[in-house]
């Protein structure tokens, strides 16, 4: 099995908010894409992953209602309102500012200022 | 769902969650099953990935944003629940602070009705009231109303502002309707228009009805329209005799227009004044008001008038001279009401104060008893802050439920306390329940409730909580000590301020209800009399008319005597000379002495029973072209003739060039009351016989003169007869103003009396408040001394010792409070000895018997306690643990 991470503060709320884009998705399903899709190297506490759920929701990033699911249980779906997908673009932006900064600074060779 | 859906909706939200958490749950357990797990350990590492439920929850209603409202109503919910377990205590509580934020409230709509509000008028900030002043001052100041011309002037020259002129005319209004002496006043037509009022009914004066010789015209109050012409529409057009003279009616104001604070009764136009007083500088009088013009400021109207009075002062030096005009901002002016308004408002506030420690040290007592059981929650996870919360939740619970009642009290309490104020309060009708009185109350309900809730809450989150719960009952934290017996000192120090001033109020009554006033006060009816206008005219026939009215006075059954004076002892108005010994002309000046003027006819004496000290009183032989006299009072004599006898000397009045001589030396009266007359500035008095003021005075003496009438029989009783006398031929002569000595005397420690009730009310409050909280706080803490006080008398201590043991402990805080009090005591009367006319410092017996009766009552209070806590039977107490 591969090393886990524990999730860098604050990028669980920008994986939910991507998640959640593709198509309205309720909870135990985001935990299952986040899992499978991180290929089971980011370890998603799934204690975290509701109270975040509600945050987003009350932030107006989010949006939800109660539908069938294909079993034909009720669960809760979450939607991106417009708001979030601005959020997700910004914060997606960023993260991405973020990546290169890091990843520029790693490829530095050896006192390599010149 | 928005915010608002999910404080409404919380029932609805909390199941949605177990919904969704219970999903989850069931999708991981089946997906583990399907991997081969068995059910129930699949169930098992389901729940452990998400982890404990409640705790998930916790996370997600923290992150619904509606947490705090939930808290808020669940700590509300819990306060409410507290509260009705201990009724006592919550009635207590809430009983001490609805008088508490009541009485704190009335205070304030009172300070807001009279001092706040400014006018109702339009825009009033705009307001000026323009005065003339001199570098030089007079007893009165050095402020002086307008004359006239000058007047005419400043309005001609002045840009900056709007200005117009009154006069205030009294006379007897006599038909339509009995005759009735009234308050009208003559004004300036566009006086109306630089207030911003309009008339209710008709029209206001037209610029050129604003002329001598012009259309006589008056616009009467609503009060005359209603009396006089029955609220009826056609008096417009309709006729009006004042003082002699018919007016047609053209306006009628509205019913709620007061000038300055007061009611008058009609308006005339102050342009058709033809007196002397519209042509000389010399005459004051005139009212001036005026409004800022558009863009225009004070500063500029200022520089404008003293340009003005500069030039003035160069055209016409003898009267201008050292003279200029200023404008003020115009305010209500209110009198001593200010300082009376603002020293019950301190004395309330020391109440709710009190109250406040009260109701803190009996929340802390409970807090501490609650110690475990916080600890307890602390432990299961409560946060510090969320405790803190809870409780000062509970405090405003409860401030907010006093200052409701608080508020309810108020509203039924501020009308009829405004009406009781002694000699009527100003402004009175703009007291009432409004938005600032409402805002004041709620803020001082919170600002109570977080005073008395600060300790308990601060308490709660305090950090060694967690030691609370190792510990066993038997100790009390030494913190609480020190707390409870900040409580009580506080309150002790309070109660002691109040009663000593109530104390210093007490005695000052005493003394000054002791003084004698001067004159027999007994069975002597005064009043104010309007002669007809007719009569007026000539001085002659004026004099010959009073002759006649006191001899038909004297035949009305019951009077003695009757005589006629110009300043009745104790009654508002006064009139102040300055006099000369030497034949200076006596001008006005600082440096020269002054008296106040009486002229009366002989029987004055009689009627007053002023005694005489040497020489002789004024009789009939003193008239008209005979020497003029005078007779001074003993204070009069001491001043101006110290050492010598004052029999046969001259005084220069300034009324006419010659001298009066001084006939005889009488007792000295208390003219300005008995509470102002020891303190104020001019005490020397002086009469001279009515039959000697020059003809040309006659008619304005005549206009201020009243009757003093000594009777057998309660002097009331006269009234009616005396009236009917009074009317004569013309049926247009009436009095007014009616008095009895009796009533003055009274009326002139009104204040006094007044402030002494209150404040006689609010010490004894002090008093029970502060003994309630004594008791509550020693009862609590020797409740906590049981056990130890078991093991004391375990080994050996008596009952009397274990008595002692505790008075003594209450004894330190009450004595710690008395110094503090006795410190604030220092301030609270000195402030009353400069504002309350008669207060003198406090006699140390004063203070040292209110002491006393605190110290009593403070004692009283814990003998309970402590003979409680000499009873304790030590086995059961050591059992208790």
């Amino acid at each position: 099995m591969p090393v886990k991470f524990d999730l860098p503060q604050g990028t669980l709320d920008l994986l939910i908010l991507k998640v959640v884009a593709l198509g309205p998705v309720h909870g135990y399903a985001i935990a299952q894409r986040l899992h499978q899709v991180s290929r089971d190297v980011v370890q998603v506490p799934q204690g975290s992953l509701y109270p975040a759920l509600h945050r987003l929701e009350n932030r107006g990033f989010l949006t939800a209602d109660w539908k069938q699911t294909e079993t034909g249980r009720e669960a809760k779906f979450y939607r991106l309102t417009r708001k979030g997908r601005a959020q997700l673009e910004s914060e997606a932006a960023g993260w991405q500012k973020l990546t290169e900064a890091v990843s520029l600074i790693l490829a530095l060779s050896e006192g390599g200022a010149e | 769902m928005n915010w608002w859906h999910r404080v409404t909706h919380p029932k609805k939200m909390e199941e949605q969650l177990d919904k969704e958490l219970a999903f989850h749950v069931e999708q991981l357990t089946a997906d583990l099953t399907e991997r081969g797990h068995s059910p129930a350990e699949a169930r098992r590492l389901a729940r452990l990935e998400l982890g404990g439920p409640e705790q998930v929850k916790e996370d997600c209603r923290d992150a619904r944003g509606t947490r705090w409202v939930e808290d808020f109503f669940q700590d509300v919910r819990y306060a409410l629940r507290s509260l009705r377990q201990k009724p006592g205590f919550a009635a207590v509580a809430l009983l001490s602070l609805a008088l508490g934020t009541g009485a704190t409230t009335v205070m304030f709509s009172l300070i807001d009705g009279v001092l706040l509000k400014p006018f109702a008028y339009r825009d009033p900030g705009r307001l000026a009231r323009v005065m003339e002043q001199t570098d030089w001052s007079t007893p009165q100041g050095n402020l002086w109303s307008f004359t006239y011309p000058n007047y005419a002037d400043c309005k001609a020259e002045v840009r900056s502002l709007d200005m117009a002129a009154f006069l205030i005319h009294r006379g007897t209004v006599n038909s339509p309707g009995a005759a009735e002496y009234v308050v009208g006043m003559e004004v300036s037509h566009d006086l109306f228009s630089v207030l911003g009022v309009n008339v209710a009914l008709g029209r206001m004066f037209r610029a050129d009805e604003d002329k001598p010789g012009a259309d006589q015209v008056a616009i009467v109050s609503h009060r005359v329209w209603q009396t006089r012409f029955g609220g009826n529409a056609s008096a417009i057009g309709s006729k009006l005799i004042f003082d002699g003279t018919p007016y047609t009616v053209v306006g009628v104001m509205p019913a709620d227009f007061r000038f300055d604070d007061s009611e008058l009764s009609l308006f005339t136009p102050l342009g058709q004044n033809t007196s002397r007083r519209m042509k000389e500088r010399g005459i004051h009088g005139t009212g001036v008001w005026a409004r800022l013009k558009p863009g225009a400021n004070l500063a500029q109207a200022q520089t404008e008038l003293a340009i003005v009075g500069r030039r003035l002062a160069g055209d016409f030096p003898k009267t201008n001279k050292g003279r200029t005009f200023i404008a003020q901002p115009l305010k209500p002016d209110v009198g001593d009401t200010k300082e009376t308004l603002w020293l019950l408002l301190g004395a309330v506030t020391l109440v709710l104060l009190i109250a406040c420690a009260n109701i803190a040290s009996l929340l802390l007592a409970r807090a501490v008893s609650r110690e475990r059981e916080l600890a307890m929650r602390v432990a299961l996870g409560a946060g510090r802050g969320r405790l803190a919360r809870q409780c000062l939740t509970e405090s405003a619970v409860l401030a907010v439920g006093g200052g409701a009642a608080g508020v309810v009290l108020a509203a039924i309490g501020m009308r009829p306390f405004a009406l009781l104020w002694p000699g009527g309060l100003p402004r009175e009708q703009e007291v009432g329940l409004n938005w600032h009185v409402l805002t004041f109350a709620l803020a001082v309900s919170l600002v109570s409730g977080l005073l008395f809730g600060l300790a308990p809450a601060l308490r709660s989150s305090a950090r060694h909580l967690s030691r609370t719960i190792g510990a066993g009952s038997r100790t009390v934290g030494r913190g609480s000590h020190r707390l409870h017996g900040v409580f009580v000192v506080t309150e002790i120090a309070i109660a002691v301020v109040l009663l000593v001033s109530a104390g210093l109020l007490g005695r000052t009554m005493l003394r000054l209800s002791a003084l004698d006033p001067g004159v027999d006060i007994r069975n002597v009816l005064t009043a104010r009399t309007a002669l007809s206008p007719a009569v007026l005219a000539n001085p002659d026939r004026t004099r010959a008319a009073w002759a006649e009215l006191m001899d038909r006075m004297r035949r009305v059954p019951g009077v003695e005597t009757v005589a006629m004076v110009d300043t009745v002892p104790m009654r508002d108005g006064n009139n102040t000379i300055n006099y000369s010994l030497t034949p200076a002309d006596p001008t006005y000046d600082e440096k020269q002495p002054m008296a106040l003027a009486n002229s009366v006819t002989p029987d004055y004496l009689k009627v007053t029973g002023i005694p005489l000290r040497r020489g002789r009183f004024l009789t009939e032989d003193d008239r008209k072209g005979t020497q003029s006299v005078a007779v001074i009072d003993d204070v009069m004599a001491r001043q101006a003739f110290p050492g010598v006898d004052a029999i046969g000397k001259h005084i220069w009045l300034g009324i006419t060039p010659d001298p009066v001589t001084v006939v005889g030396v009488v007792g000295h009266v208390r003219q300005w009351g008995l509470a102002a007359d020891d303190q104020s500035k001019i005490r020397a008095q002086l009469y001279y016989p009515f039959a000697q003021v020059p003809d040309e005075l006659v008619r304005r003496w005549s206009e201020l003169m009243s009757i003093a009438v000594r009777t057998g029989i309660e002097p009331l009783s006269v009234l009616e007869p005396l009236r009917r006398q009074v009317s004569g031929a013309t049926g247009d002569q009436v009095l007014y103003d009616v008095n009895t000595f009796e009533q003055l005397a009274t009326a002139s420690l009104a204040r006094q009396r007044f402030l002494l009730l209150l404040f006689g009310v609010f010490a004894a409050l002090a008093l029970l408040l502060a003994s309630i909280g004594i008791y509550g706080v020693l009862a609590y803490l020797t409740s906590q001394r049981v056990p130890e006080i078991g093991v004391r008398m375990a080994l050996g201590a008596t009952g009397p010792q274990v008595l002692w043991m505790v008075l003594r402990q209450s004894l330190t805080m009450i004595l710690a409070g008395v110094v503090v009090g006795a410190g604030g005591s220092w301030f609270a009367t000195r402030s009353l000895t400069r504002l309350v006319e008669g207060v003198q410092a406090a006699e140390p017996s004063t203070v040292a018997a209110m002491v006393a009766v605190l110290v009593m009552a403070a004692l009283f209070a814990s003998f309970l306690p402590a003979r409680k806590a000499s009873r304790v039977d030590p086995i059961r107490a050591l059992r208790q643990e």
